[in-house]
C-alpha cells in the first residue's frame, strides 16, 4: 500500500487557519434599559394615537388622561378609600387562606393518613372557580365583608395546601435521615429541616396565591361592594368614565407589582442561602 | 464499641437485597464493605445505624462509649447531608442543640471539630461556598462533634476528585490513629479499602451475601511503604477477582432484566 501521508516538513509548512468561533447565541444577556425603553415606546405610541385622533378618547383615553384621573383620585381621597378597602380584604382573606392552607398542607406533607384523606378532597375542590361560590358565601355570611374574606380565603386555601405539601415532598430525604441518625427529635426535624427546606416552595406558592387574591378581590367587589378598586372600576365603566376605569386598572397593576416586590424582598431575605 | 450483626436479611417488597449476613465489627477496627453496585452495602449501613428497619435478623452493640459521647453510632454521608441554609458552624451546632450542653461546651465542641478539620476560618461560610472536599470535612467535623463510639461511612469519598480523596484519606488515617474509633466503611473503591481498613468484607451481587472477609496484615501507617506494596497488590488482586466475577454477573442480570 503506498504511503499517502505528507512528509513531516511539508505538513508543518501548510498554512494555519484560525479556529472559527461557533459558540455564539443560546445565552441570555442582560439588557437593563430594554424593558424601560419598550415601556416608554408603548406609552408614546398610545398617547400619539389619541393626539392624532386615531382612537376615540372615550374608548381608549391617553396615558396622560389616565394619569390626570389618578392624580385627581389621589387628591380627593377616593383612591385611598378604595385602596384601603381592597387591601383590607386581600390581607384578611389571604392570611386566613394561607394559615389554614399551610396547616393542612403541613399535615398532608408529613402525615400519610392526612395525605390519603386530603389529596382527593383537594383535587375535587381545587378546580372550582371560587368566585362562583360568592353567592353561596353571601347567603351564609351576608353581603358584607365576611363573604368577601371567605371567597378570597377559599381561593387562596387550595393552592397553598398544594404548594405546602409539594414543598415538603421536595425537602431532600437525606437531610431528614441525617437528622434522624443524629437523634434529633421529631419536632426539631420539622422545625429545623422540613420547614426551612420547604420554604422556597411555600414562598413560590405565595406568589400564586397573592395573584389569586387580587383577582378574587376585584371580582368580589364588582359583585357587591361600595368601596374597593373592583367596585370603583365597575362604577367607572358603567358611567363610561374610561380614564377613571383605566386609572383603577393601573392601581391594580401597581398593587400586583408591589405585592410581587414585597415577596421578592422576602425571598431574598429568607432564601439568601440559595 | 463492637457491632454485632446476626442473620440479617432485608427486602424491599419482593426484592431481597441482603441475605443471611453475620458479621462483627470489633472494637477499634475499621471494617470496609465492598461489593458490586446494588448488593445492599448502603442498606447494610442504614440498618447498622438504625435508620433502616431490617426485615429480619438482629443488630446489637456492645462495649464502652467514650466520655462525652452524644451519638454512639454516627454517620458520615456520601452526599455530605449538610443543611444549605445553615453556616458551617451552625451545621455542627444542629447535632448538638438537642443535647443538654452548656453554651460553652457546645462552642468548644464546634471549635474543636472545625479546627481539627482545618475549617475554623470558614465557620461562617455556607455549604455552597465550599468545595466538595471542604463540605465532606464539615461532615466529618459534625460527626466528631458528637464524639462517636462508631462511625458508619457511606462511600464518603466517592463524590470527590482524586486529589481531595487522597487528602481526606490522610485525614481519616490520622483520625483513626488518634481516636481508634470503630468504623464500618462502605466503598466501591478497592484502593480506599486497602488503605484504610483492617478487614475487608466482600459482598456478593444482589441479594448481598457475605462472600469473603479478607484481613489486611500491614499496619495502616505503613501501607504506602515500598515493603508493603507486594502484599497489598496480592490482596488487591484477590479482592478484585472476587468482585469482578460478581459485578459481571450483576451486569448480565441487569441487562437480562
Amino acid at each position: 500500500m503506498p504511503d499517502t501521508s505528507l512528509p513531516m516538513t511539508d505538513r508543518s509548512a501548510a498554512p494555519s487557519q484560525p479556529v472559527r468561533f461557533r459558540g455564539g447565541g443560546f445565552t441570555v444577556k442582560g439588557h437593563r434599559w430594554a424593558a424601560l425603553l419598550a415601556f416608554l415606546v408603548l406609552i408614546a405610541v398610545w398617547e400619539s394615537t389619541n393626539r392624532f385622533g386615531l382612537v376615540s378618547e372615550l374608548f381608549l383615553p391617553p396615558p396622560s388622561a389616565v394619569a390626570s384621573a389618578l392624580a385627581a383620585m389621589a387628591q380627593d381621597g377616593s383612591l385611598w378609600q378604595h385602596l384601603k378597602a381592597s387591601l383590607m380584604r386581600i390581607g384578611v382573606g389571604w392570611v386566613m387562606g394561607t394559615v389554614a392552607g399551610m396547616a393542612v398542607g403541613f399535615a398532608m406533607g408529613i402525615g400519610s393518613v392526612a395525605r390519603a384523606v386530603g389529596v382527593p378532597l383537594v383535587s375535587a375542590f381545587f378546580p372550582i372557580p371560587k368566585i362562583a361560590l360568592l353567592p353561596l358565601f353571601i347567603l351564609w355570611f351576608g353581603i358584607g365583608e365576611p363573604s368577601k374574606f371567605a371567597t378570597i380565603g377559599f381561593g387562596v386555601f387550595f393552592p397553598t395546601v398544594i404548594a405546602t405539601y409539594s414543598a415538603i415532598d421536595s425537602v431532600p430525604r437525606n437531610l431528614i435521615r441525617m437528622a434522624q441518625s443524629f437523634g434529633l427529635p421529631w419536632a426539631s426535624i420539622l422545625r429545623k429541616i422540613v420547614l426551612p427546606g420547604a420554604l422556597p416552595g411555600i414562598l413560590a406558592g405565595f406568589r400564586i396565591t397573592a395573584s389569586i387574591a387580587l383577582i378574587l378581590v376585584v371580582a368580589a367587589e364588582m359583585i357587591g361592594a361600595e368601596y374597593g378598586i373592583g367596585a370603583f372600576v365597575l362604577t367607572a365603566g358603567n358611567l363610561m368614565l374610561t380614564d377613571q376605569l383605566l386609572a383603577g386598572v393601573l392601581v391594580l397593576s401597581l398593587l400586583g407589582l408591589s405585592i410581587g416586590t414585597v415577596l421578592s424582598i422576602l425571598e431574598r431575605r429568607l432564601l439568601k442561602w440559595r | 464499641m463492637r457491632l454485632i450483626i446476626k442473620d440479617l436479611c432485608h427486602r424491599y417488597d419482593d426484592l431481597v437485597v441482603l441475605d443471611g449476613i453475620d458479621l462483627t465489627v470489633q472494637e477499634g477496627e475499621v471494617l470496609a464493605v465492598i461489593g458490586p453496585s446494588g448488593c445492599g452495602k448502603s442498606t447494610l449501613l442504614g440498618i447498622a445505624g438504625g435508620i433502616v428497619a431490617p426485615s429480619s435478623g438482629s443488630i446489637a452493640v456492645a462495649g464502652e462509649v467514650p466520655d462525652g459521647c452524644l451519638n454512639p453510632i454516627t454517620f458520615i454521608f456520601q452526599d455530605f447531608a449538610l443543611l444549605p441554609w445553615r453556616s458551617v458552624e451552625d451545621n455542627l451546632s444542629l447535632v448538638l442543640e438537642h443535647h443538654p450542653l452548656s453554651a460553652a461546651e457546645r462552642r468548644e465542641r464546634i471549635e474543636s471539630g472545625l479546627r481539627r478539620m482545618g475549617l475554623w476560618d470558614f465557620r461562617k461560610a455556607l455549604p455552597k461556598q465550599l468545595s466538595g472536599g471542604m463540605r465532606q470535612r464539615v461532615g466529618i467535623a459534625r460527626a466528631l462533634a458528637v464524639r462517636p463510639a462508631m462511625l458508619l461511612l457511606d462511600e464518603p469519598l466517592s463524590a470527590l476528585d482524586a486529589q481531595t480523596r487522597e487528602l481526606l484519606m490522610e485525614d481519616f488515617l490520622s483520625l483513626w490513629q488518634r481516636e481508634r474509633t470503630t468504623a464500618l466503611y462502605v466503598t466501591h473503591n478497592l484502593d480506599e479499602a486497602l488503605r484504610l481498613a483492617d478487614r475487608v468484607v466482600v459482598l456478593s451481587r444482589r441479594p448481598g451475601r457475605l462472600r469473603e472477609i479478607v484481613t489486611i496484615e500491614e499496619p495502616r501507617d505503613q501501607r504506602l511503604e515500598p515493603s508493603a506494596q507486594a502484599h497489598l497488590a496480592e490482596v488487591r488482586d484477590r479482592l478484585w477477582h472476587l468482585i469482578r466475577a460478581e459485578a459481571q454477573l450483576a451486569d448480565r442480570e441487569i441487562a437480562d432484566a
